[in-house]
């Protein structure tokens, strides 16, 4: 008899937790791919495809595959790798491209013909423009990804590296304290 | 009042140097060779030029409008022409350049017409107003907008309105001096902040090593008949700290992620009380302000400086000595040596200290950490200045913010008592830089996701969009291509029976129909066009003519006949 009620208290145990667990599956379902997600918030959102895949989403979809390397990617830089490796537990690997200074593109207004196919090209809407008038740049929506550079039929469109100014200047890592030698004429 | 002082923990007591420069009154320094005032004075939106080169522009008059709301404008320091509007190295860590409105004075130092006010005549929204166009901001060293501080708060009522004239810096002494001489007008322009914010009580804190200039201040409060306390502070760096002063005042503690209205506490500097009411009942913007000249120098004084005079001008009327080889802006906790001795006096600048190795010896080199705990003893924060010096040297900058590295305020306390010499807060200064840029990295990244992903949805759109208006309008031309086909065929003599499925179909696939289509209009013409010569043919022409047609068909080139044709079309 005391068994049979053990097994009763189990089985109704083990039928209530599997109905919990059912419906919490239900009610707190993820939606998406956490790990395309947590990849894609390392890739830099440059939108410029040297990685070869039309887009950083779909590189952190084919690195969530397995299915491509995680040093692909020449604007996150040796950094973005690093901490892909981190994430994924895979080996750094030095990058397949040379890492670039973050750049920003300008338009010479004077050439352009607004012929508008730079604004096709351009991945985030950081070019502004109607058809037969000037066009330019929006530079802090500019990610620098180069993707305006071919179209552009006059080739009016170069590219600038993000120059440092008061505002966005860092205090760097105190290895040596360095003065400027120009001091030396005060007085 | 005077019983209930609290006390923050930690501080230092560095020699405070502050005799040298308080011997002397203030005095108007002469108009500089020319004048060089950055846009970029506040916290906030850098104001706009609104002058060109070769302007002629008097004291006084606009040339850098605020830009939004959080900015504050900026004047021309005195009368003279426009030189040219230039990118000019700044007095900043960076050494990097920004643009400065260049004035050659004329010499002849002439106001705009200024236009003095009542201002309890005036709603609290146009006294605000006013500050920020005469370009009022924090002369403690923050430099932040002050009309931005005048809002009060709608849901903490406002309890203490706290004035900084503690001053605790070694060797700064503008702010003493300012009270000695102009208490009277201090006193009214804390009034017109007592006004806008309407606090339960007013809290003057000073340093009791400046008794002079509290009892000046004193005497200032009673004249005028206000209920102000003043109260003297113990010296004690950084007491002079806005929430070190709140602390002491008050016993308030202001949390980073706080600001202090929110406790019902709001701190201003004597000096911009002064330029407040300067603003408002003389009608002048902040075109000048107090600038202590001392340290390697014959005689330290404070000088009534015109913003954008170079600083090498500057420091020459104190006469350095000849071995100074530097100007440190600011104290000796918390300046820095300024990259270039020619940049220009800014609203933020307190102090200029001529510097040489006598009196600021080079650190010897920095030693490991011996993790003593010296340096948290003295953070007046109560932080842990090694844990986070530890992080902030292995970039895990994760870990200094779960130490509250933004709660450090870059007093210097711990690098002045660090056995090790070591520099930390440069190391806090890298870190909280580096912080800052990953933030603006991650928003700028999360934009450009963000317009990205929209620019493929409306591009997806626009294609759907299109494919369905194609869609309809081939179906619109099948359709109608179809019903004139059918009334041509009732016309002919094809049964109207074998053009029904066709129509049909043509719902179904655009294309498919209007192939259909334009072969049923081609047969229904053939048909129309029935030769009329076959009505007298006889046997043996008809038999000729059926071999014909049956050759033809055998070689594939005859018209299929009608049955065929409509089962290809299907
Ligand atoms: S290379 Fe990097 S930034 Fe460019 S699309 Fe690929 S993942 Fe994005
Ligand atoms: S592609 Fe070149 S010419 Fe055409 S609109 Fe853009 S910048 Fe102008
Ligand atoms: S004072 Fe210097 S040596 Fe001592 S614990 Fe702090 S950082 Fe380390
Ligand atoms: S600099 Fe920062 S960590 Fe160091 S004592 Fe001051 S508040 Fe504390």
């Amino acid at each position: 008899m005391d068994i049979l009620l053990a097994i009763a208290i189990m089985a109704l145990g083990a039928v209530v937790l599997g109905a919990a667990l059912g419906y919490a599956s239900i009610k707190f379902k993820v939606e998406g791919d956490p790990l395309v997600e947590k990849i894609e918030a390392i890739l830099p959102q440059t939108q410029c495809g040297q990685c070869s895949y039309p887009g950083c989403k779909p590189y952190a979809e084919a690195i969530a595959k397995g299915e491509a390397d995680i040093n692909l990617c020449p604007p996150g830089g040796m950094e973005g790798v690093q901490r892909l490796a981190d994430l994924l537990g895979r080996e750094v690997k030095p990058l397949e491209a040379e890492e670039k200074p973050k750049q920003v593109a300008i338009i010479d207004e004077q050439t352009c013909i607004g012929c508008t196919l730079c604004i096709q090209a351009c991945p985030v809407d950081a070019i502004v423009g109607a058809a037969k008038q000037m066009h330019t740049i929006i530079a802090p929506l500019c990610t620098g990804c180069e993707l305006c550079l071919p179209p552009c039929p006059v080739e009016c469109i170069l590219m600038a590296p993000v120059s440092e100014t008061i505002d966005n200047w860092k205090w760097k890592y105190p290895v040596v304290e360095i003065k400027p030698a120009a001091l030396r004429d005060a007085a | 009042m005077l019983a209930s002082l609290f006390r923050f923990k930690g501080g230092v007591k560095p020699p405070t140097h502050k005799a040298e420069s308080t011997g002397r009154p203030i005095a108007p320094a002469p108009l500089p060779s020319r004048l060089v005032v950055p846009l970029h004075q506040s916290i906030g939106g850098t104001p706009k030029p609104v002058v060109a080169a070769g302007d002629r522009v008097l004291k006084g008059q606009l040339i850098g409008e605020a830009d939004g709301w959080i900015s504050a404008a900026v004047h021309a320091p005195t009368s003279g022409t426009v030189r040219e509007i230039a990118m000019h190295v700044q007095p900043h860590p960076s050494g990097l350049d920004a643009l400065c409105v260049v004035i050659e004075p004329d010499g002849k130092d002439e106001w705009i017409e200024r236009q003095p006010v009542d201002y309890r005549l005036l709603p609290p929204e146009e006294v605000r107003e006013r500050l920020q166009q005469a370009g009022v901001v924090g002369l403690g060293g923050a430099v932040f907008p002050t009309h931005g501080k005048l809002n009060p708060s709608k849901t903490v009522p406002m309890e203490e309105l706290v004035i900084n004239g503690a001053e605790c810096e070694p060797f700064i002494t503008c702010d003493d001096l300012l009270m000695r001489e102009r208490a009277e007008e201090v006193v009214r322009g804390i009034a017109i902040f007592r006004d806008l914010l309407q606090p339960n009580k007013v809290l003057i804190g000073i340093e009791d090593n400046k008794p002079e200039a509290a009892a000046a201040m004193r005497a200032a409060v009673d004249a005028l008949g206000e209920p102000f306390f003043v109260i003297q502070v113990p010296t004690l760096y950084p007491a002079g700290g806005a929430k070190q002063l709140i602390r002491v005042l008050t016993g308030k503690e202001v949390p980073a992620a706080k600001r202090s209205t929110d406790l019902g506490v709001q701190c201003f500097n004597v000096a911009t009380a002064y330029t407040a009411w300067r603003a408002i009942a003389h009608g002048e913007p902040v075109v000048s302000r107090l600038v202590t000249v001392t340290g390697n120098v014959h005689e330290p004084r404070n000088y009534e400086v015109l913003i954008g005079t170079p600083m090498d001008e500057l420091l020459k009327l104190a006469t350095p000595h000849p071995d100074t080889d530097g100007i440190i802006m600011g104290g000796p906790m918390m300046g820095f040596l300024v990259p270039d001795i020619h940049v220009p006096v800014v609203k933020a600048t307190n102090c200029l200290i001529a510097h040489n190795d006598r009196l600021f010896p080079p650190k010897a080199p920095e030693m490991p950490c011996i993790r003593c705990g010296s340096c948290a003893e003295a953070c007046p924060h109560e932080l842990q200045p090694f844990e986070m010096y530890w992080f902030a040297r292995a970039k895990n900058f994760g870990k200094t913010q779960e130490y509250a590295i933004f709660d450090c305020i870059e007093c210097g306390c711990c690098s002045y008592v660090c056995p090790s010499r070591i520099p930390l807060v440069q190391y806090f200064r890298f870190a909280k830089s580096e912080i800052w840029a990953r933030e603006r990295e991650k928003n700028a990244a999360d934009g450009a996701k963000d317009r990205f992903e929209f620019k493929q949805f409306r591009e997806d759109r626009e294609k759907a969009e299109k494919a369905e208006k194609l869609a309809k309008a081939a179906a619109a031309q099948a359709a109608k291509k179809a019903a004139e086909a059918a009334a041509a065929a009732a016309a002919g003599d094809a049964a109207p029976a074998t053009e029904a499925p066709v129509a049909v179909g043509a719902a179904e696939d655009p294309k498919k129909a209007a192939v259909a289509a334009a072969m049923a209009r081609a047969k229904a013409q053939r048909e129309a066009a029935q030769p009329k010569n076959m009505d007298a043919v006889t046997h043996e022409q008809e038999r000729e003519m059926a071999a014909i047609d049956a050759r033809r068909e055998a070689a594939g080139i005859a018209d299929a006949p009608p049955a065929a044709a409509e089962k290809k079309a299907d």
